[in-house]
């Protein structure tokens, strides 16, 4: 029978098949960071258990590092703690950890695939939603909670349901300055914020096919802001040209046996999706979220829409009127980066624009690449002096802005222009304003102390 | 794990849709290694939002909780469940749930019913004026004053793990330790690239 790539990974995977009931799941790789894995150690400690099979993990700080003065001592006491018990959990496990100063750290969803950790056709979790990031080189991967990681730790599998599946195809071609950022957005307005519950997505279509692995990347890491837990790209060339050569990718003759099996992961030609979303790719405009969820998008050329009864509130927070564009609206932070658009594609982007410009008066803008790799990358290519002479400013690796649990914060009531996945209340701070867009869109309102079309700024 | 079978008790309505993981438990606290007494911070943010039926007076939280729809969606953070939790919070009613949230609250003894629009649109009005609500997990049944009894879908194997506490690794390793290393040895021979 004609089956999805869903379904391939899946049945891959079948240590018990349990139909349409949970069925336990083997999981080839787990990722760790040290917000949502101290209670997951200390389960394991309370129940006697050692981790199965360490090999198949791989930890490393992001979401509470600071991103200032990394040659210091951490400040915040409960960040420095939290990070030392995640390098003191891992040594009593056997499991490899990347530490704050060894070249390798990251955002978790970041040096996972720079490091080749991420492979095709491998399942993967995290203890993080946005473990769907790694779906663009066909992995099934999907966020756990903390006791999930447990579980995998000390045997290896998860009870899990298998999800409907969803092909969304992009048909025809980008416009330029329209990104994979713009094309989930685009998607998520289209579709809603729980619109794929329950689904996994397969993205195909010649757009998806068109983009790089650090655009495919960007497109499954906002899967789950449309409701889905797993976002999927079946692998080709340009996915075996990226994993090829990386620290932990197979090589030699385990590399030609696993690209034999890599290339039959893809939905077979008359497999049946339970649902199928098309859209134009050379109709998308540049996209900019005007509420407190992700769902609340707009084309950059549109207005706020109507409804005061169901959107109140997000407008009221957000302090944007019905009816108005959203072209105009004064900002006071830019940020670039993340787990979504923090990879060395998404800081060119943003130096494309930022070149020979500079950031409007009163305006911070930051810039926190992804991961020590990709900073590395961009200081050879010289992105870090475009940037530091357009005025913002060169941060090191971590989620930062993303998330702000660490000293990273907006005050109440500041704006940002943020290339991260989620425009949610106090997400950037208590009372703080975020509106998600693309790289190039931040880095155009950064310079003009507004939100603006990056189009029309760059004509 | 707390074993669930039969919860009495009143509810507390909270019909706003996309109640994510980051409202119910902010991020800054996740600097907390602890999984105990989060219940402190659930909520943090909206505690004196009028609009926001949570009291300030945490103790009064019943043990029923009717969500609006998405209903956890967010973050993967098991700080969510875990600070509900320590509130007394143990079944959560909702059209749909962020799906990590979901599978999170069985983890940790608590039950998410899903029911449809209608229904939980009247389970709304029920739990603002008061009504009791009874579940009863081996009957699989839902009872609300005024409303006929409510049967509810759960996974067999989930509703095992919440009538018996079973703590799920134990479960795994002593029912399925043999399938899981004989899938182990496949996998290696099939697919030597992996290991
Ligand atoms: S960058 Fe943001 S979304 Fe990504 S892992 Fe960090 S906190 Fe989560």
């Amino acid at each position: 029978m004609a089956r999805t790539l869903y379904q391939k990974l899946w049945d891959a995977h079948l240590v018990v098949d349990g139909g349409e009931g949970p069925s336990l799941l083997y999981i080839d790789r787990h990722l760790l960071h040290e917000v949502s894995t101290p209670q997951s150690f200390a389960m394991l400690r309370e129940e006697g258990l050692p981790v199965r099979r360490p090999e198949t993990q791989l930890a490393v700080a992001d979401h509470s590092v600071p991103t200032q003065a990394r040659d210091q001592p951490i400040a915040d006491p409960r960040a420095a703690a939290q990070i030392e018990l995640l390098a003191s959990n891992c040594a009593s496990y056997g499991i490899e950890y990347l530490p704050l100063d060894g070249g390798g750290q990251g955002i978790v969803h970041v040096i996972g695939p720079e490091q080749g950790f991420t492979l095709p056709g491998v399942t993967l979790v995290c203890g993080d939603s946005h473990s769907s990031t790694h779906g663009a080189f066909g992995a099934l991967a999907f966020g756990i909670g903390a006791s999930e990681c447990g579980i995998v730790m000390a045997t290896q599998v998860l009870w899990q349901t298998r999800a409907k599946t969803m092909r969304v195809v992009f048909e025809g071609e980008l416009p330029p300055y329209v990104s994979a950022k713009d094309m989930a957005l685009a998607l998520i307005g289209r579709i809603g914020a729980s619109g794929a519950v329950g689904h996994a997505i397969e993205f195909a279509g010649p757009a998806v096919r068109a983009l790089s692995m650090e655009g495919r990347m960007t497109l499954c890491n906002m899967a789950i802001e449309a409701g889905s837990r797993t976002g999927l790209v079946a692998p080709d060339e340009t996915t075996f040209a990226y994993v090829w050569g990386r620290p932990r990718a197979p090589s030699g003759s385990r590399w030609n046996a696993a690209l034999s099996y890599w290339r039959g992961l893809r939905s077979d030609d008359d497999a049946m999706f339970d649902r199928e979303v098309v859209i134009r790719a050379d109709e998308i405009a540049p996209h900019v979220t005007f509420g407190t969820s992700p769902d609340q998008v707009i084309a950059i050329d549109g207005a706020v829409p109507q409804g005061r009864e169901k959107l109140g509130r997000a407008l009221d927070y957000m302090a944007v009127e019905p009816g108005a564009p959203l072209v105009g609206l004064p900002i006071d932070h830019a940020f670039i980066g993340s787990c979504t658009n923090g990879r060395i594609e998404d800081l060119r982007a943003a130096a494309d624009v930022a070149r020979g410009g500079h950031v409007a008066p009163g305006v911070r803008a930051l810039v926190v690449p992804g991961s020590a790799a990709v900073k590395r990358h961009a200081e050879a290519e010289g992105l870090d002096r475009v940037f530091l002479k357009a005025g913002f400013e060169w941060r090191e690796p971590g989620c930062s802005l993303c998330v702000a649990m660490n000293n990273d914060r907006l005050p109440a009531g500041a704006r940002c222009a943020s290339t991260s996945n989620r425009n949610f209340e106090g997400r950037q701070g208590i009372g703080a304003r975020t509106h998600l867009m693309s790289p190039a869109m931040v880095a155009a309102a950064a310079l003009a102390g507004r939100i603006v079309d990056v189009r029309s700024s760059r004509a | 794990m707390t074993p669930l079978t039969r919860v009495t008790g009143q509810a507390l309505s909270l019909p706003q849709a996309d109640i994510d993981t980051d409202i119910i438990y902010p991020a800054r606290f996740l600097l907390i290694t602890e999984r105990t007494g989060l219940g402190a911070f659930a909520f943090y943010d909206r505690r004196n939002d009028p609009a926001f039926p949570i009291a300030p007076d945490l103790r009064k939280v019943p043990p029923f909780l009717v969500a609006g729809p998405n209903f956890g969606c967010g973050s993967s953070r098991e700080q969510a469940p875990w600070a509900l939790d320590d509130l007394g919070v143990r079944v959560i009613i909702a059209e749909s749930f962020g799906e990590i949230f979901y599978s999170n609250c069985f983890k940790n003894g608590m039950l998410p019913i899903r029911l449809d629009t209608e229904t939980v649109t009247a389970l709304h009005a029920s739990a603002t004026s008061g009504g009791r609500f009874t579940v009863d997990l081996l009957e699989q049944r839902l009872r609300v004053d005024g409303l006929p009894p409510l049967a509810f879908d759960v996974a067999p194997a989930q509703r095992a793990a919440l009538l018996n506490g079973w703590s799920e690794i134990t479960r795994i390793q002593s029912l399925h330790g043999n399938d899981i290393a004989s899938f182990e040895a496949a996998q290696r021979r099939a697919m030597p690239w992996l290991w």
